[in-house]
């Protein structure tokens, strides 16, 4: 017991109290002032649309690839599964270097997308990008368990009821998906506005257009500007806290009644 | 249409989609970072890896890594005991606060051990008076790498602990056995394989954490750069395929514990992937 106190206190609690505690050491009003930053709104701007703009557009991508995981029973099955979790074992620094050149202007993707007329690389979309690289395996994770549980009796029933294709999937499938997509769609969104690793090599960095928040911290702290920073990184913290509370309790709610709930 | 998993939608169609999508976003960037590194052959990519700031940069990440790891493993399983043997008020609070550093953004987690011991922080003064660096020097980067990987092993631990019960420490407790005895031979061994699953976790964060140490480090060739924090420096200075080198091994290291982990848990017939660890 003793041990976990210390550890915890020492490790997790102390320098997070500090983070706390520390904007409002020069006082209040020095502490708001802080806030009257239109660089600092502009990149928390940017990180919470291109996380958000990530996570929606993984949605797609999720269901398709958790439908085959959990439905299709074809050879290779076992790889798929294992390099779904791909983005986690890589490590931020190693993605960032490997998506900015990539989609570089002399890239693979970069030369083939800059003949069409699209750069990527060195603006949101290159961010939007690495974030739906880190976020995909959220979005299948969460839908994949909740569609294993599925009845196939439904899509059957609606089969025989002379129910198409897209109607199925539209009506009986969808429906009952909707929480889960929330929760995966919480949970990358959440670690979207905190990334910085994948992020940055590709991003380009410039104030007011392409400069994420993460990164602005470490800008503030070059500048020895420590107000400055800890004001952003705890706007970071409350956000990411604010998505994951939302979470836990969206999961607490599906875990009841989740397949009679939502279908007739 | 013979298979009754494939029934309901077209299952062809969808896994080809599937493969489509699995191949752009998941299996081309790998790839790349290896086509990469060997741009200039193989033994170009090995001269790279045996300049003497990158074998400090290995050398400093295997410090670090052996010695975060082997914190949060001990603490992590006293903590999990505790925590699952015990029912007392405020315990849900306590699981919660383990798990928060998960959702802390990494360059947060750097910047708090700075409003400690910085030239500006808390402790800042104290520690310039008694000569103590623990900013910018190898031991903020412990500690950044402390805070990241702090939940993995107490969290993996956990659910398996609470399974267990308590009959048989009980019994061992009646016949005599004391506490180091009754966790290394009677609670460990059936919770093994989650240990392991924890401590190897750990092991592929704390090798590869870039935000945390980044912002703590100071960045200073062969003293404190880490290998990420070394590939950030080689690719800033153009030199693309010692970046990539670095990489490649870098990623190697952490997808072979991913990959080990993996196949210990396709033993162990669970079915949870790193993610539903992870979130």
């Amino acid at each position: 017991m003793g041990v976990l106190m210390l550890w915890l206190g020492l490790l997790v609690l102390l320098p997070l109290s500090a983070l706390i505690l520390r904007p409002w050491q020069d006082g209040t009003a020095a502490m708001l002032a802080t806030l009257h930053d239109s660089r600092m709104f502009a990149a928390l701007g940017t990180s919470f649309s291109c996380a958000a703009l990530a996570a929606l557009a993984n949605i797609p991508a999720g269901l398709i690839l958790a439908w085959t995981l959990a439905r299709v029973d074809l050879p290779g099955r076992r790889i798929m599964d294992a390099l779904i979790d791909l983005p986690f074992a890589i490590p931020t620094a190693v993605t960032g270097i490997t998506l900015a050149t990539l989609y570089g202007p002399n890239g693979w993707i970069g030369s083939l997308l800059a003949k069409i007329g699209i750069q990527v690389a060195f603006t949101p979309a290159g961010i939007v990008i690495a974030l739906m690289f880190v976020g995909l395996p959220f979005i299948v994770r969460s839908i994949e368990p909740v569609l294993r549980e599925l009845p196939l009796d439904l899509e059957e029933a609606a089969m025989l009821l002379g129910a198409r294709n897209w109607q199925i999937a539209l009506r009986v499938i969808l429906p009952p998906l909707l929480p889960a997509t929330v929760t995966g769609f919480g949970l990358a969104f959440a670690r979207g506005i905190g990334e910085y690793g994948s992020v940055i090599f590709i991003a380009g960095n410039k104030p007011f257009f392409s400069e994420i928040a993460p990164l602005l911290i470490v800008v503030r702290l070059q500048e020895f500007n420590y107000p400055g920073a800890t004001s952003i990184a705890l706007l970071l913290l409350i956000a990411s806290l604010i998505c994951l509370i939302a979470v836990s309790f969206l999961r607490r709610h599906v875990s009841r009644g989740l397949i009679v709930g939502d279908t007739p | 249409m013979s298979n009754g998993r494939t029934k309901g939608l077209p299952g062809l169609s969808l896994a080809v989609m599937s493969w489509m999508i699995v191949i752009l976003i998941l299996i081309i960037p790998p790839i790349l970072i290896f086509a990469e590194a060997l741009h200039s052959g193989f033994v170009a990519a090995i001269q790279n890896l045996l300049m003497p700031d990158a074998l400090m940069a290995i050398r400093l990440t295997l410090f670090i890594t052996v010695i975060a790891v082997s914190i949060n493993a001990i603490c992590g399983t006293l903590s999990a005991w505790a925590l699952s043997k015990y029912r007392f008020p405020g315990r849900a609070l306590l699981i919660s606060l383990i798990e928060l550093p998960i959702s802390v953004s990494p360059v947060v987690s750097g910047l708090i051990w700075l409003l400690l011991f910085g030239a500006q922080g808390w402790w800042g003064d104290f520690l310039i008076r008694h000569n103590i660096t623990i900013a910018f020097a190898w031991p903020g980067i412990l500690l950044a790498t402390l805070f990241v990987t702090f939940p993995y092993v107490a969290r993996t631990l956990l659910p398996l602990m609470e399974q267990q019960g308590r009959d048989t420490e009980e019994a061992a407790a009646l016949l005599g056995a004391g506490f180091w005895h009754i966790l290394l031979h009677i609670t460990l061994p059936e919770a093994r394989w989650a240990l392991v699953s924890g401590i190897l976790l750990t092991t592929a964060r704390a090798m590869g954490e870039f935000g945390a140490v980044s912002v703590i480090s100071g960045h200073i060739p062969g003293m404190t750069e880490t290998m990420p924090l070394h590939i950030e420096t080689l690719y800033n200075s153009y030199q693309s395929v010692a970046a990539f080198s670095m990489a490649a091994l870098l990623a190697m290291m952490a997808m072979g514990t991913v990959g080990v982990r993996a196949l210990l848990e396709a033993r162990s017939h669970s079915t949870s992937g790193v993610v539903s660890d992870l979130t």
